[in-house]
């Protein structure tokens, strides 16, 4: 199937003042390699300061890459320029979903000029404005939109906003969207719906999506492969099927095991947990940068950084002992 | 006497814009020493505000309206604000607030905030109190040395332990938790929630563990209260409450809502949205999200029903 962005080897770093003169390179992303399709969701999954919103930021060319290339369409637009970008119609094609709804969101607009800001932007007529305002409310279950374009977000639930800013986000007819986290900050009882929401809208509107989330268990149901990201690399990637199935990443493993389900067993014993927390990506070990916090690193662990290899179809692994985990010669937990 | 807390009838309203907010609009419950009680809920069920109110900390907006709330045979509700700091807020009382690893004074030692109330409510000397913060500290899984550090030193997990700390200096018998590990990543959260487990038993802690997430309850709780627009949907032991069938429709739909890992269900959703509980709707709150609503539901409140031993549910399926 056609594919809608690729990331190659893509670097992003910052350079960080320390002291008066000194300064660091945080290496927000570190070589990433991603492609998504048209019709497909690929989820991004980590800790806080992995680099998964970095990532998202840097796919949209919010930000610019220090190396490596950001692919839309066949069309390499790592380095083009913001005008370069508008001009050609990539800013129409790309669009991004934030995760507060509540912010996100001018509270002295009406949702009708919320949603039909981007095309008056873009200087489309009245009338197309009106048919693609209408039409991004329907396909976002906003209806009858002709009740919703005349409130204001502050009249709307949670739920309602972010599907407002998805409204928003889809105004355009984007090829390719970053959602970044956005159910985190919606109630859980709405949650599934706006999830099932998405992937919907991105079947009939024939979109690639990239799903950012620190929750790996909606991840499941709204994306067809995972990339688990630690400090700016990805660690381990494939068909979410498989990934959640057969982890080998210690990584993701202990992620995995860290999930909580509703069990009145759970309180009788501790929880698994990943001792220490993510060192400073200011600071990242050397080698394999999860050695710090892995039960099984070895000595060429600390040493010696392990490649993204193939060890199940579409399933790849960062890890030196990957071989022993899915043979059980080691087990992480 | 095996209470170490009692509400009862307790009605909290805030005064808006948009008029009189039910917040908290009749609740009763007692939490047993040494029990755990997790208070499930979304926002908007009163559940923070149930909190506050426990501790004397609500807004100036707020009013208790009516009830009470005995800690060790004393109401405390009636007590001078004065009186019950003096007496209750820390020392037997004390809550970790939502968001409170947010807002450590970021111009002070973290040492210095733990030892604080030691020092102005506990009349300890400055001696006395920094070891007493140094020994919490260490109670807390940190290293004593870190009773010099600023907050912004420290990573979400560490400052969360620290918030815990002061929590717990005074030496309460009761804490409350308000979403104490929302703003956390999982990994952190699972670290966090095994000290909780740790205090509580090393301590004999009663405590009330606010949160929106069934299953972080379940890692805590003897027993579960699920809050629904400002009322107690559901109450009963973890065991029948998520290991049984639940017995209100809202706690079922809350809990086929949770993505899960393993297994093959698909996450449900509940349509619409939580009451505004400025004008609540008329009989069950619930019932225009509820999928099994009949005409009752829609006229008459429903009270709790004794659906089995020490289980209530606020569902008109369960009685006449």
């Amino acid at each position: 199937m056609e594919e809608v962005i690729r990331l190659e080897n893509v670097k992003k770093y910052y350079e960080v003042r320390s002291g008066l003169l000194g300064s660091k390179i945080l290496k927000a992303l570190d070589g990433v390699t991603l492609s998504i399709r048209k019709r497909e969701t690929v989820a991004v999954v980590g800790e806080s300061g992995c680099g998964k919103s970095t990532l998202g930021r840097v796919s949209l060319r919010l930000l610019d890459v220090t190396a490596g290339k950001v692919v839309f369409k066949d069309q390499d637009i790592s380095r083009m320029k913001e005008e370069e970008l508008r001009a050609k119609g990539f800013r129409k094609k790309m669009q991004i979903i934030f995760q507060d709804p509540y912010s996100s969101l001018n509270p002295f607009m009406r949702i009708g000029d919320i949603v039909a800001e981007p095309l008056e932007i873009h200087g489309y007529r009245k009338e197309e404005i009106r048919e693609a305002v209408y039409r991004a409310l329907e396909d976002v279950k906003l209806v009858p939109p002709e009740e919703f374009v005349n409130r204001y977000p502050h009249e709307l639930s949670g739920g309602q906003r972010q599907r407002v800013n998805i409204a928003r986000a889809l105004v355009l007819g984007p090829e390719y969207i970053v959602a970044d986290e956005p159910v985190s900050m919606i109630d859980a009882s709405s949650r599934a719906e706006i999830l099932l929401l998405l992937k919907s809208i991105r079947d009939s509107r024939e979109m690639g999506v990239l799903y950012i989330t620190h929750d790996i268990a909606t991840a499941r149901y709204v994306s067809e492969r995972i990339a688990v990201m630690y400090l700016g690399e990805i660690a381990e990637t494939g068909l979410t099927a498989s990934v959640l199935k057969t982890p080998i990443h210690p990584y993701t493993i202990l992620l995995l095991n860290s999930v909580p389900e509703p069990d009145p067993a759970n309180r009788r014993k501790k929880r698994p947990v990943i001792r220490g927390e993510p060192p400073s990506p200011l600071n990242p070990p050397s080698g394999c940068k999860f050695h710090t916090r892995c039960p099984v690193a070895t000595e060429r662990c600390r040493i010696e950084k392990p490649a993204l290899i193939e060890y199940l179809p579409g399933h790849f692994v960062a890890c030196h002992r990957a071989l022993e985990i899915m043979s059980g010669a080691v087990s992480v937990t | 006497m095996n209470e170490a807390l009692t509400v009862e009838g307790l009605k909290v309203y805030y005064r808006t814009e948009k008029g009189t907010v039910r917040a908290v609009d009749d609740v009763s419950f007692s939490l047993a020493r040494g029990e755990s009680l997790a208070v499930v809920g979304e926002s908007g069920s009163g559940k923070s505000t149930l909190g506050l109110t426990l501790i004397r900390a609500l807004p100036a907006n707020a009013s208790i309206v009516s009830g009470r709330v005995y800690i060790n045979g004393e109401e405390i509700l009636s007590l001078s604000l004065s009186d019950f700091r003096r007496r209750y807020s820390w020392r037997v009382i004390s809550m970790v607030f939502q968001g409170a690893m947010n807002s450590l004074n970021p111009v002070l030692k973290v040492g210095d905030q733990i030892a604080e109330p030691l020092i102005y409510n506990g009349g300890a000397s400055r001696g006395e109190a920094q070891r007493r913060a140094m020994d919490m500290i260490e109670l807390v899984g940190l290293p004593r040395e870190f009773y010099y550090r600023y907050p912004h030193e420290l990573s979400g997990g560490m400052r969360q332990r620290i918030v815990i700390a002061m929590s717990l200096v005074m030496n309460p018998r009761i804490l409350i938790l308000d979403e104490p590990t929302s703003a956390l990543d999982v990994t952190i959260q699972a670290q966090i929630i095994n000290l909780v487990k740790d205090l509580i038993e090393k301590l004999s802690l009663s405590v009330m563990f606010i949160t929106h997430d069934l299953a972080l309850a379940s890692d805590i709780a003897d027993r579960i209260m699920v809050m629904y627009g400002g009322q107690i949907v559901e109450l009963g032991s973890a065991e029948r409450v998520l290991g049984e069938a639940p017995k209100h429709p809202y706690t079922e739909k809350l809990l086929a809502s949770i993505p899960r890992l393993r297994g093959e269900t698909i996450p449900e959703f509940i349509p619409g949205r939580p009451p505004d509980l400025a004008s609540p709707p008329p009989g069950c709150r619930f019932h225009p999200r509820c999928p099994y609503v009949f005409d009752k539901c829609r006229s008459e409140e429903p009270p709790l029903f004794k659906v089995g031993e020490g289980h209530v549910a606020r569902c008109w399926l369960h009685g006449e």
